[in-house]
């Protein structure tokens, strides 16, 4: 069933993954040929198609994971997040259309914790053949268009 | 030699005072000499100010300014502050006005050119009230900067003294802008990054090539960048200008890397997805990357098929600010756009190759928190600011002290 309680737990398997530090299964929440992207409500409002992360492939979401791993250099933090309730738009049996608020805290080594990001998951949910949901788009709509710092782990 | 609180212990390049990223008076001092001084600061780029009217709102330094296009084309710049009580002027970031902006304070209100052209209620309300009699509008108004636009690129100073674009720049600094802002450009995204470190360590870290292929990993991995390809730095007559470059030679053995156990060298992996990096061929002398700035903080970048511009901008003596525009050509067809869109994860906020950039100045400027009176090095490839074949050098960021010295009366 894709309804509202299916996304709610949907999005909170997924804020689990990235505040656990189970990365590796973050990129199982997208479907192969997925879009994610990362952009701000200014380049959203004028049209602007880039993004901090842009990616049109699961495959390219598990090569982020590994950089993060292997090769990009960043203190150690850790996010926090807080997803809110879905406003669907549209739903049946094959998938969804959802957008849905979120609150990113940022939680440094050095315990320094701070509203890292809010902003709005304007998705598109499909349903796999084994019945499970997966996202088929994400793009996160970040508010502010001000990063602190660096992103590293994903939204 | 002056007053200042910073002590330059010689006149050589090779040393630099940490007291330079610390100390407020000299930040206070950058203001007047280096951004209000005779330099030609980034505003913003012809193609965001499409009509007559269209307008963006930036800082020269710390300076709020509008920059607008007239009726006739032309680019007029003045500072965002209103002669009355000094409010914003214009509060958007960009927009578009019908031929005068308005302060919402007051309501006085300015042409394009930054004139004060009306005061409400100048002569009072049925009589009463009103500004006296000699008060003259044209006594007043915020300060309008010179404006000069290259290639796209539109530059503005609050000095007279600043030479003309071309000549600040140097003929081989303006022949490497041509290059890439060769045809007309859009705007494909922009991003803002608040960097916790002093201004003038993003833009050291801009001109430091020696870092690149160390630091950024992402980088050495994909052997996109390896100290050992063909390359080199060029440092403009005054240092404050320059362009590293790199060609790649896939061919080129390098030892260097493993002979020295650098974390660098270790190791490979592969894309799952390569497409990420799926480029195609737009400039015939195969640099793949060059990287340019110009002082004090504009820095414009080709990373394969990934261009952008950035604008740094110092936000109090210890924080920072970089915007970074995003482009591609205006004649690009969809499968080129997607590439660049694609390439971009190379850099901005969440960069492979650039996101540890928004974080080392931070470490440095935490790492210096206690050193009062110490310096910092900057030896790698010798002491002077020239151009040098090879990378493995500080040249460039000796030429920017070289730059912000001479300015700065140091």
């Amino acid at each position: 069933m894709v309804n509202l309680l299916a996304l709610c737990a949907f999005n909170s398997d997924y804020a689990q993954a990235i505040d656990n530090d189970s990365l590796e299964q973050w990129p199982a929440f997208f479907s192969e040929n997925c879009h994610y992207r990362i952009t701000n409500a200014e380049n959203e409002r004028e049209g602007l198609p880039a993004g901090i992360v842009y990616a049109d492939s699961r495959a390219m979401l598990e090569d982020r994971v590994a950089a993060l791993r292997d090769a990009n250099i960043y203190e150690r933090q850790r996010y926090r997040h807080l997803i809110g309730i879905p406003k669907i738009e549209s739903c049946d049996a094959s998938g969804a259309v959802a957008r849905t608020p979120f609150m990113v805290a940022r939680i440094m080594a050095t315990g320094e914790t701070m509203l890292f990001a809010t902003g709005e998951y304007r998705d598109r949910f499909v349903v796999a053949k084994n019945g499970r949901l997966l996202l088929a788009e994400r793009v996160v709509v970040c508010d502010s268009a001000v990063t602190d710092t660096l992103m590293a782990l994903p939204l | 030699m002056n007053e200042h609180a910073v002590r330059w212990k010689g006149p050589g390049l090779t040393r630099v005072p940490l007291d330079v990223y610390t100390d407020d008076a000299i930040a206070r001092q950058e203001q007047d000499r280096i951004f209000r001084g005779a330099t030609w600061n980034y505003l913003c780029l012809q193609a965001e100010l499409p009509e007559a009217g269209s307008y963006r709102t930036t800082f020269v330094g710390e300076t709020p300014v509008v920059v607008v296009k007239d009726g006739d084309g032309r680019i007029h710049a003045f500072e965002n502050r209103c002669a009355h009580r000094g409010a914003l002027i214009a509060l958007e970031k960009s927009g578009k006005v019908d031929g005068n902006f308005q302060c919402v304070y007051h309501a006085w209100s300015y042409n394009l050119r930054g004139d004060l052209t009306g005061v409400a209620f100048q002569k009072g309300v049925k009589g009463k009230g009103g500004m006296p009699p000699d008060f003259r509008k044209e006594d007043h108004g915020p300060r309008k900067l010179r404006t000069a636009v290259l290639r796209g690129l539109v530059f503005g100073s609050f000095s007279g003294d600043a030479p003309p674009i071309e000549d600040y720049l140097g003929e081989e600094i303006c022949a490497r802008i041509e290059r890439v802002l060769h045809k007309p450009v859009q705007v494909i995204g922009r991003f803002t990054q608040a960097l916790p470190n002093n201004w003038k360590l993003y833009v050291e870290n801009v001109k430091d090539s020696y870092h690149a292929s160390l630091l950024h990993l992402f980088f050495t991995k994909f052997e996109i960048n390896r100290l050992s390809q063909q390359g080199g730095v060029i440092v403009d007559a005054s240092g404050g200008n320059h362009v590293s470059f790199s060609i790649i030679d896939p061919a080129a053995a390098d030892a260097s890397y493993q002979d020295q156990g650098l974390r660098s060298g270790t190791g490979h992996y592969r894309l799952k997805d390569p497409t990420l990096l799926a480029g195609f061929k737009e400039y015939d002398d195969g640099i793949t990357l060059q990287i340019l700035s110009v002082f004090p903080g504009f820095v414009l970048q080709q990373i394969q098929n990934c261009l952008a511009v950035r604008q740094v901008l110092p936000k109090g003596g210890q924080r920072a600010e970089l915007n970074w525009t995003y482009i591609g050509y205006a004649d690009d067809t969809p499968e080129q756009r997607t590439a660049r869109l694609k390439q971009s994860n190379l850099v901005g906020p969440a960069g492979f190759i650039s996101m540890e950039d928004g974080a080392v100045g931070g470490f440095v400027q935490r790492g210096i928190a206690g050193a009062q009176g110490f310096e910092s090095i900057l030896e790698m490839g010798g002491g002077d600011a020239s151009s040098s074949d090879g990378r493995a050098t500080e040249t460039s960021v000796r030429g920017f002290w070289k730059a912000w010295r001479t300015h700065m009366d140091i």
